[in-house]
C-alpha cells in the first residue's frame, strides 16, 4: 500500500469513528473565522491549545473512568489540592523535582481513596466522588485557612509561561500525556482490560481480570491527571487558589462524552476526548473574541454539547 | 358452581412461537376446565414458560388463538391479562422488598380517592385476604424482612387479590417447606371450590399426582397428550416427558472413555454451600465427560460457580491432580487451568459490544503481550483466526461485533476464548442453550474432540438427551444434593428423571 492510500485509509477510519464531532469542530472554526478575522491564526490556535490544556489533561483521566462505566466528580477539587501541595512544598523550601513528585503523588493518593471506596467498599462512584469532591475542596484551605498561596519558584511558573522550540511548554505536556494515555489505552493489555471490563464487568470477572484492582488503578490515573492539570493551572496563576478548578469536572466529562466516550462504559478513545476538549476550547475562545457575555457562553456551550452528543448518538444508532 | 365436565374456560389452539430461528412452541394446544387443577408437565425448556408468558401477555404468539371464557383473548401486556380475569404467579419474585405486605398485595390497585391512597382501606382489604388465605404473615410486615417462603406466599396472595377465572401457578412450591406448601394446597382447594381454573406447573411428581385433575405433557415445544389424573401413573408420565428419538444427534466417541481406575484430575469431596448445596462429591478423569443433570433449583450451577472461585464453599475439599487446592477467585481457577463456559453467555461470557477478536483473546491476553504489557496484535490476530477456523465460527471478520452473531456462533466464541487457555478441566454450563440444531452438533463434536485430547469435561445440562448422549457418567442432583452418579448402564432417561425428581421408583 502506498503512503498516500494508507493515509487516506487512516483518514477514512478517523472520519468513520469521529466524523460527527470532527465536523462539529470544523463547523465551529468556520463560523468563528467568518465572524472574526483574527480567529484563524497560528497564534490564536496556540492560545486555544494553551487554554484548553488543563481541561484536556483532566479529560484524559476522566475518559478512563467513564470507560469503566464509573464517574469521577472530584477532579476539580484534586486540581486545587495539587496546586496547594506544590505551594506548600516550596514554602517548606523544597526544590522543583521533589515538589513535583509529591504533588503528583498527592493526586495518586486521592484517586486511590476514590478507587478503594468504589471497588472495595462497593459504593457507587457517583456518591463517593460527590463526597470526596467536598472533602478534597475543604482540604485545600487547611494550610492557609482559605487564603491563596503564592508560588514564586521559577521552574514551576515556567511550565505555564515559557516555550520550548517556539511552542508553549503547556502544549508539550498535553501532547506527551495524550500520547501516553492513547498508547496505554489502545496498545497495551491494561487498556484492553479496561475496555473489556467497561463493556461487561461480569464477563471480565469470569475471564480472570482483576476487576477491583483495575478500577483502583484507573481512579489513580484520574487523580494523577487532575494533579498535573493542577500543576499547569497553578503555574499559570503563580499561585494556588482555593477555588481553582471549580466545576472543571463537568468540562472534562463534556469533553470525554463529546469525544464519543459512552457513559455506559466500554466505548471511548483518547483521540475523541482530545477533539472534544478542542471543541470546548474553540467555543470558549471564539465567544470571548466576540465578547459574548459569560452567561450567554454558558447557554451556548450547553446547547452545543447537547447537539453534538445527539448527532453522535443518532449516527451510531443509524449504523446498527 | 359450575364444574360440569363439558364447560371450557380457556382454550388454546394451534399455537406456535418463534424467537428468530428458534421454535419455542409448535402446535401447542390446551383445554382448561373451570374448577379443576390442570398441570403442565415437561422438562426444562419444553416450552412451559413460553406458554405461560403468552397467556400472561408478556409474549405474543407467532400463530394460533386463545379463547378465554367464550371471548377471543390476545393480551399484549400483563394488565390485559388481569382485566380478562387471568392471573399468574411467577416463580421469580416480583415484590418490592422496601414496602409492606399490604402495599405489595394491592400494588397498582390501591384504594384511593383523587390520587391519595386510603391507607386504612388498603390495610383492611389486604388483611381480609391474608386471613382468608391463612398466610403466616402480618400485613404491616416489611416484605424484605420475610423469609423467601413467606414472600412466595405473599406473591400468591397478590395474584389472588384479583378476582380471577384462571390462576396460573408457576412452580409455587419450589421454595416452600412442607407445612407452607400445605397452606398453598388448601388455598388451591378453596379456589377450586369457587370454580376457578388452576394451571399448575411443577416438577414434583407426588405433588402433581395429589393436586391435579388433568395433566398435559409437553416436550420440545410441542403438545404431547392430556390425561385425566386417574388414568396415568408417575412412571407413564415420566416416559411421556422424556420419550424421544435419541439416536441421531450425538457424535459417537472415537476414543474409549478413561477407566474408573485412572487417577482423577479433579476430586471434589463433601463440598457444601449453605442454602445452595450440600455434601457434593464426585471426581473426573482426564478425557472423561462427566454430565450433571438436575431440574431448576437443583444446585448444579452453584456447584460450578463455587469450583471456579466465584463463591465460597462452607465445607468440603477440592483436589486437582491429587493435591488439595483452595480456589477463591476466577484468577486462581484459571491459573490452575480450569475453564468455565457459563450458563448465561450474554451476561457472563461475552462483551457483546466488542469485536470477535477481543472476545476470543480475553482470557489468554497474557500470552499476547510483551514484558511491558504491549499487545502483540499480530499474534493475537493469528490465534483468533486459528480458533475461528478450528471452531468454524461464522463471522464476517474478526472485527465484527460479537453481539451481532447468532447464538450458536456466540457460544463458539465463548468456547474459543477458553480453548486458547488450554484448560485441563473445562466446565460447560448449558453449552447449547439457545443454539440451533446445526451449531449444537458442531459444539458436541468440539466437546468430543477436547475429551479425546485429554481435557476433563464437566457438562451441566438441563436437557436430558444431551446429558445422556454426551456423558460417560452422569451426576444427578436434586434440591442441592447428589442423588445418584449414574453409570452407563443406569443412564436411561426414566432412571435419571426419577433421581432428579427425588422420586425413587
Amino acid at each position: 500500500m502506498s503512503d498516500k492510500s494508507a493515509a487516506s485509509a487512516a483518514f477514512k477510519q478517523v472520519m468513520k469513528q469521529y466524523g460527527g464531532i470532527f465536523l462539529s469542530l470544523i463547523v465551529l472554526c468556520v463560523i468563528f473565522s467568518v465572524t472574526n478575522g483574527r480567529f484563524m491564526s497560528v497564534a490564536n490556535f496556540l492560545n486555544i491549545l494553551q487554554q484548553v490544556s488543563v481541561i484536556a489533561i483532566a479529560a484524559f483521566g476522566m475518559t478512563w473512568v467513564i470507560l469503566l462505566g464509573e464517574i469521577d466528580l472530584s477532579i476539580g477539587s484534586i486540581i486545587a489540592v495539587a496546586g496547594m501541595v506544590g505551594a506548600q512544598c516550596f514554602a517548606f523550601g523544597m526544590s522543583f523535582v521533589p515538589a513535583l513528585i509529591l504533588t503528583i503523588a498527592a493526586g495518586a493518593l486521592l484517586g486511590l481513596a476514590n478507587g478503594v471506596l468504589t471497588a472495595k467498599f462497593l459504593l457507587p462512584s457517583f456518591i463517593v466522588t460527590v463526597a470526596t469532591m467536598g472533602i478534597y475542596r475543604g482540604m485545600v484551605s487547611l494550610p492557609t485557612n482559605g487564603a491563596p498561596a503564592m508560588i514564586m519558584e521559577p521552574s514551576w511558573t515556567a511550565i505555564g509561561t515559557q516555550s520550548f522550540i517556539g511552542i508553549p511548554i503547556v502544549i508539550w505536556v498535553v501532547a506527551v500525556l495524550f500520547l501516553f494515555n492513547h498508547i496505554l489505552l489502545s496498545k497495551t493489555k491494561f487498556g484492553r482490560r479496561a475496555y473489556l471490563t467497561g463493556g461487561n464487568r461480569e464477563a471480565a470477572l469470569y475471564s480472570g481480570i482483576k476487576v477491583d484492582r483495575l478500577k483502583i488503578i484507573i481512579f489513580m490515573i484520574s487523580g494523577v491527571m487532575a494533579a498535573i492539570s493542577g500543576v499547569l493551572l497553578s503555574s499559570r496563576l503563580f499561585s494556588a487558589q482555593t477555588n481553582a478548578g471549580m466545576s472543571y469536572e463537568l468540562d472534562a466529562i463534556a469533553a470525554a462524552v463529546l469525544g464519543g466516550t459512552s457513559l455506559a462504559g466500554g466505548v471511548g478513545t483518547m483521540i475523541g476526548t482530545l477533539i472534544g476538549a478542542l471543541i470546548i476550547g474553540v467555543l470558549n475562545n471564539g465567544m470571548n473574541m466576540l465578547s459574548v457575555p459569560y452567561f450567554y457562553q454558558l447557554i451556548v456551550k450547553g446547547l452545543v454539547i447537547l447537539i453534538a452528543v445527539y448527532l453522535d448518538v443518532r449516527s451510531k444508532r443509524a449504523k446498527q | 358452581m359450575e364444574t360440569s365436565g363439558d364447560k371450557v374456560i380457556l382454550e388454546i389452539k394451534d399455537m406456535s412461537k418463534e424467537f428468530g430461528a428458534v421454535k419455542a412452541l409448535k402446535n401447542m394446544q390446551l383445554t382448561v376446565k373451570p374448577g379443576r387443577v390442570h398441570t403442565i408437565l415437561g422438562e426444562n425448556g419444553a416450552g412451559k414458560s413460553t406458554l405461560m408468558k403468552i397467556l400472561a401477555g408478556v409474549y405474543q404468539p407467532t400463530t394460533g388463538s386463545i379463547v378465554l371464557d367464550g371471548q377471543p383473548y390476545a393480551p399484549t401486556n400483563p394488565q390485559d391479562a388481569a382485566k380478562a380475569g387471568l392471573t399468574i404467579v411467577f416463580q421469580e419474585l416480583s415484590l418490592c422488598n422496601n414496602m409492606t405486605v399490604a402495599e405489595n398485595i394491592l400494588a397498582t390497585r390501591e384504594p384511593s380517592r383523587a390520587g391519595f391512597i386510603n391507607d386504612k382501606v388498603l390495610v383492611r382489604k389486604a388483611a381480609e385476604l391474608v386471613k382468608e388465605l391463612g398466610l403466616p404473615v402480618s400485613v404491616s410486615d416489611q416484605v424484605g424482612d420475610l423469609s423467601i417462603a413467606q414472600r412466595q406466599l405473599v406473591e400468591i396472595a397478590k395474584g389472588l387479590s384479583i378476582e380471577a377465572k384462571v390462576v396460573i401457578l408457576d412452580e409455587p412450591t419450589s421454595s416452600l417447606s412442607d407445612s407452607e406448601a400445605e397452606i398453598l394446597f388448601q388455598i388451591i382447594g378453596r379456589l377450586k371450590a369457587k370454580g376457578v381454573a388452576i394451571i399448575y406447573i411443577s416438577h414434583r411428581m407426588e405433588e402433581i399426582m395429589r393436586l391435579s385433575d388433568d395433566i398435559t405433557v409437553v416436550r420440545d415445544g410441542s403438545y404431547i397428550t392430556t390425561r385425566d389424573k386417574t388414568e396415568v401413573t408417575i412412571a407413564e408420565l415420566i416416559a411421556l416427558m422424556v420419550g424421544r428419538d435419541m439416536n441421531e444427534i450425538y457424535p459417537p466417541r472415537d476414543v474409549a472413555a478413561p477407566a474408573l481406575t485412572e487417577k482423577p484430575v479433579l476430586a471434589v469431596n463433601g463440598l457444601s454451600r449453605v442454602e445452595e448445596f450440600e455434601n457434593v462429591s464426585f471426581d473426573v478423569r482426564p478425557g472423561e465427560i462427566l454430565g450433571f443433570f438436575g431440574l431448576i433449583g437443583s444446585g448444579r450451577s452453584e456447584v460450578m460457580n463455587t469450583l471456579f472461585g466465584m463463591a465460597k464453599a462452607s465445607a468440603g475439599t477440592v483436589a486437582i491432580d491429587g493435591v488439595p487446592v483452595k480456589i477463591t477467585s476466577p484468577v486462581e481457577a484459571i491459573e490452575r487451568r480450569i475453564g468455565f463456559v457459563t450458563e448465561n453467555r450474554k451476561e457472563e461470557g461475552l462483551v457483546l459490544s466488542h469485536s470477535v477478536e477481543s472476545n476470543i483473546s480475553m482470557v489468554a491476553l497474557n500470552g499476547f503481550s510483551s514484558a511491558f504489557g504491549f499487545l502483540k496484535r499480530r499474534r493475537e490476530r493469528e490465534a483468533a483466526n486459528a480458533e475461528v477456523a478450528r471452531l468454524a465460527i461464522k463471522t464476517a471478520s474478526l472485527d465484527t461485533i460479537a453481539g451481532s452473531l447468532s447464538g450458536g456462533n456466540q457460544q463458539k466464541i465463548v468456547l474459543a476464548k477458553w480453548l486458547l487457555t488450554k484448560p485441563k478441566i473445562l466446565i460447560l454450563d448449558e453449552p447449547t442453550r439457545g443454539v440451533d440444531v446445526g451449531a449444537k452438533f458442531e459444539i458436541y463434536k468440539i466437546i468430543r474432540q477436547l475429551a479425546a485430547e485429554g481435557t476433563a469435561i464437566l457438562l451441566v445440562s438441563s436437557e436430558l438427551p444431551e446429558v445422556i448422549g454426551m456423558s460417560d457418567r452422569v451426576v444427578v442432583m436434586s434440591e442441592g444434593k447428589v442423588t445418584a452418579i449414574a453409570d452407563p448402564d443406569q443412564m436411561t432417561p426414566e432412571k435419571i428423571m426419577h433421581f432428579a425428581t427425588g422420586y425413587a421408583s
